[in-house]
This record gives C-alpha cells, structure tokens and sequence, in this order.
C-alpha cells in the first residue's frame, strides 16, 4: 500500500540494488531527472512528464484557436482585397509601372504586420525593402524609408534609424477603409519629399502563395520628364487634359490618388497575407506540439512502465532474500 | 492584369467602360454606346473613337446609355482616363445609383453645410464646407435636374 502512494508521488527512498542500467536512455531525453537523483531516485518522476504533455496539449489547443480566427479573419478582408485590384489597374494601363526608374529621391515605404507569429512575411519585405534600399543609393541618389507596421520598425531601425522618416502603427485597430489609408497618404505626401515612391508589400495570391511585390508611383515632375524621355509613358503627351488650369495641376491630382489607391490595394493584401501566413504557421506549429505530444506519450509509459517493474523486481526479490 | 487591346485602325462600334471604386468594380469591361462624365469643365459625353483624354471629375451624374437603357451613377469625384483604343476607366471614391439617394437628406446636407460656410473662420474650415456645399448642391442638381 504505501510503496503504490510512494509510486504515486514518484518519489522512492529505497536505496538502489539493481543497476539502473534499462533507465539511462530515458535521462538524456528529460534533464530534470537530475533535480531527484539526490534522493537516490533513478526513475524519472511521471510527474514531470505529465505537466510537459498537459502544456504542450494546452499549446496546441491555443494554436489551433488561433488559426481559426486567423481564417476567419481572412474571409472577411479575401473579399474586399480582390475587389479592390480593380482600383489600380486603370492608372498602370496609363502610366505604366516602372521599378527600374531613375530618380534622385526614392522613399521606400514598407508595409508590415503589427502581429507577430505570422511566419516570414514580414522578413521577406524587410529583405526587400533593404535590397531596394541598395540598389537606389548611390553618389546622386538616395532613399529613405517609411514603415507602416510595428515588425518592420522593428527590424529597420537596428541598421536603417537614420533613413526611417516616417513610422506608422496601429494601422489595423479599425477595419481598413479607403478614408483611413487616403489620410496616410496625404500625410505621407505632404511631409515626405520623393520623385518615386516604392511601395513593398506580400500580393496575396492564395492562402499558401504570398509574392513580396513593390509597386512604383512617380511623382507629377518624373512623370514629365519620363513622359518627354519616351517609353510606356511616352504615350502620355498624345492624352488631351480636361480640366484644372494647367496640365501639371491635374498630373499632381493623379498623381496623388493614383498613390492613395495603390496604398490602399497593397494594404488590403498585406493583411490578407498575414492572416494567410499567420494560418499556416499556426497549422504547423499544432501539427508539431501533436507530435511532441506523441513522444512524450510515449517516454511516459516507458517511464511508468519501467518505475512499475523495479519496484516489483525488488519485492520479488527482497522476498526470496527473507526466505532463502 | 490583363493587357489593353492595340489601338484599332477604325472606330470600333462600342466603347468599353471600366467604373471601378475602392471596394468594388461596378462596371467591368462593360460594352456601351455611350458614357456622359461630369467633368471638372462640364458634363463630357464619350463617344466610342473618342480622342485619348485624361479627364479630372467633380461631383455629379455619371449617365451610362446602352442601346434603350439609360443608368445614373452619382460620382464622388475621381479621375477618367479614355485611352485611343476605345476603352474608358472612371475611378471614383464613392459612386451610388441615383435612386438610393434620399432627397430629404440631401436638403438637409446643404443648409447645414450652408450654415457652416458663413460661419467658418479659418481656411480649412471654408475650404471643407465649401466642399460639403458642393457635393450637396450636385446631389439636389442631380436629384431635380
């Protein structure tokens, strides 16, 4: 009776008779076996097994919790991400979009997530916001960034502090609407100086594919001198101008709503991607607390199993020591 | 995306009209005979072979005329590009069929916004009724006219 509440509590006071050889492989695998060794213990306590299967099951049950909101939050914003492609694709069949342009004053703006464990998106925009970073520097040129999300400012202001102008968070606390994203970027235009604004964001193409993309908007005076150089935009004098008194008024004006509305597609599908990714990491991380689980089943039979057939071992044999 | 047709040698017979707003593309590659826009200069009526335009809106009625049938959008404002290949694109912010409008609404709308033009003290301030005034009294044109 007392050696099974003994067994219970996983803990025994009987000095060791028989070699603990059959246990060894088992204290690699838990480390904490060692805290009992002192009590002359050379079972692992169940114990401690079973309080790592009941966090590694409650792990997995917030996982799986997480990506069903995430997928739900995803059917909400899929639908209004997709009707919003239609926005900017009339002003790229006018002006065409053209990343290799060569302006003096690019500013990058970098659109992230506030959230985290939503896999490597936010990395990826990062790396690419860098790479542009790079390749738009240079003896006349030069590029400053504008973060829209809290992983990206993060990530940026290790190495980039002094190139970051503008630093937007929060951008999710309210459902996104075209009022919101249209204010962000009247403030951006009016106190960021550019000739070419690089937008980078993850296009959302399904729940598994997100493609870091950069879309470019021209300012109304490289759009001129674009337009006189040739090209895609070389079409643009052939267009007569109504309205506005000057023909650089209206290209200001198109301008600036031509940026409110790619910002407002690319903030659409970021989101939609980070709810995707954010579903998939989520996937994969229930997936993997199920095998822990598995395993550590497992050892813990072997465990229970092992503690039962030594104590057992000793009886028998403590009894045929008294009678033989 | 998807490619523009080529600019064709002779005047197609239909114009192709794209109406898309931020949340949605009420009118996608449609085939029509004929589209009117309210252009900052004035109503502008587009016909299929209409010379390549970049056309600044103001708040008013875009009219959409398909063979019998007549469609009344009011736009918000936005920008309509006519490209020589006969397609139009109007991107507008906010773009409603007229019957959803509440005229009483509208009326209201325009005191008020009345109201808070000869009251405004600062720039921003008269600027932003004057833009409520604007867009109201479009509305009441659009509703009554």
């Amino acid at each position: 009776m007392a050696m099974a509440a003994l067994r219970r509590e996983g803990r025994r006071f009987a000095a060791p008779i028989i070699s603990p050889q059959p246990l060894n492989p088992f204290r690699s695998s838990i480390s904490s076996a060692e805290d009992q060794a002192f009590l002359g213990v050379r079972s692992i306590s169940t114990q401690i097994v079973r309080n790592r299967m009941k966090s590694v099951k409650n792990i997995q049950k917030i996982t799986k919790a997480m990506k069903m909101v995430a997928a739900s939050k995803l059917r909400a914003i899929q639908t209004r991400a997709e009707n919003s492609r239609g926005l900017w694709q009339p002003f790229t069949a006018l002006l065409g979009d053209t990343p290799s342009v060569d302006v003096k004053k690019n500013v990058i703006v970098t659109i992230s997530s506030d959230k985290g464990l939503c896999g490597g998106i936010n990395s990826t925009s990062v790396k690419i916001s860098r790479a542009l970073h790079k390749l738009n520097s240079g003896p006349e040129k030069e590029s400053k960034y504008v973060v829209l999300g809290e992983k990206a400012k993060a990530q940026l202001v290790r190495d980039s502090k002094q190139n970051i102008e503008l630093c937007i968070t929060e951008l999710q606390k309210n459902p996104l609407n075209y009022t919101q994203v249209s204010v962000l970027a009247d403030d951006i235009l009016k106190n960021v100086e550019y000739d070419a604004l690089r937008i980078v964001f993850n296009k959302f193409q399904s729940v598994v594919s997100f493609v870091p993309t950069a879309a470019t908007v021209l300012s109304p005076e490289a759009v001129e001198r674009e337009a006189e150089s040739g090209g895609k935009l070389g079409e643009l004098d052939n267009y007569e101008i109504e309205g506005g008194e000057t023909k650089s008024e209206v290209l200001q004006n198109l301008t600036e709503f031509q940026f409110s509305c790619v910002m407002f597609n690319a903030v659409l599908e970021n989101a939609c991607s980070e709810q995707g990714a954010r579903m998939s990491a989520m996937d994969s991380s229930s997936r993997n607390a199920g095998d822990m689980l598995d395993r550590l089943t497992l050892t813990y039979n072997r465990t229970r199993q092992a503690s039962i057939t030594t104590e057992l071992t000793e009886i028998i044999s403590g009894a045929s020591a008294l009678e033989g | 995306m998807t490619p523009r047709p080529p600019t064709p040698s002779t005047i197609p017979s239909k114009l192709t009209v794209n109406l898309v707003l931020p949340y949605d593309s009420l009118l996608s590659a449609k085939e029509v005979d004929m589209v009117i826009v309210p252009a900052t200069t004035g109503q502008m009526g587009v016909l299929p072979g209409h010379v390549a335009t970049i056309a600044e809106l103001k708040p008013g009625v875009l009219t959409v005329h398909e063979g019998n049938e007549v469609k009344k959008y009011f736009l918000s404002s936005g920008f309509a590009f006519i490209h020589a290949n006969s397609v139009a694109d109007i991107m507008a912010v906010e773009a409603t069929p007229l019957d959803q409008i509440d005229s009483s609404l509208v009326q209201k709308g325009l005191t008020e916004f009345t109201q808070k033009l000869n009251a405004a003290s600062t720039d921003v301030e008269k600027a932003e009724a004057q833009i409520g005034v604007d867009v109201h009294s479009a509305l009441n044109a659009a509703l009554t006219g």
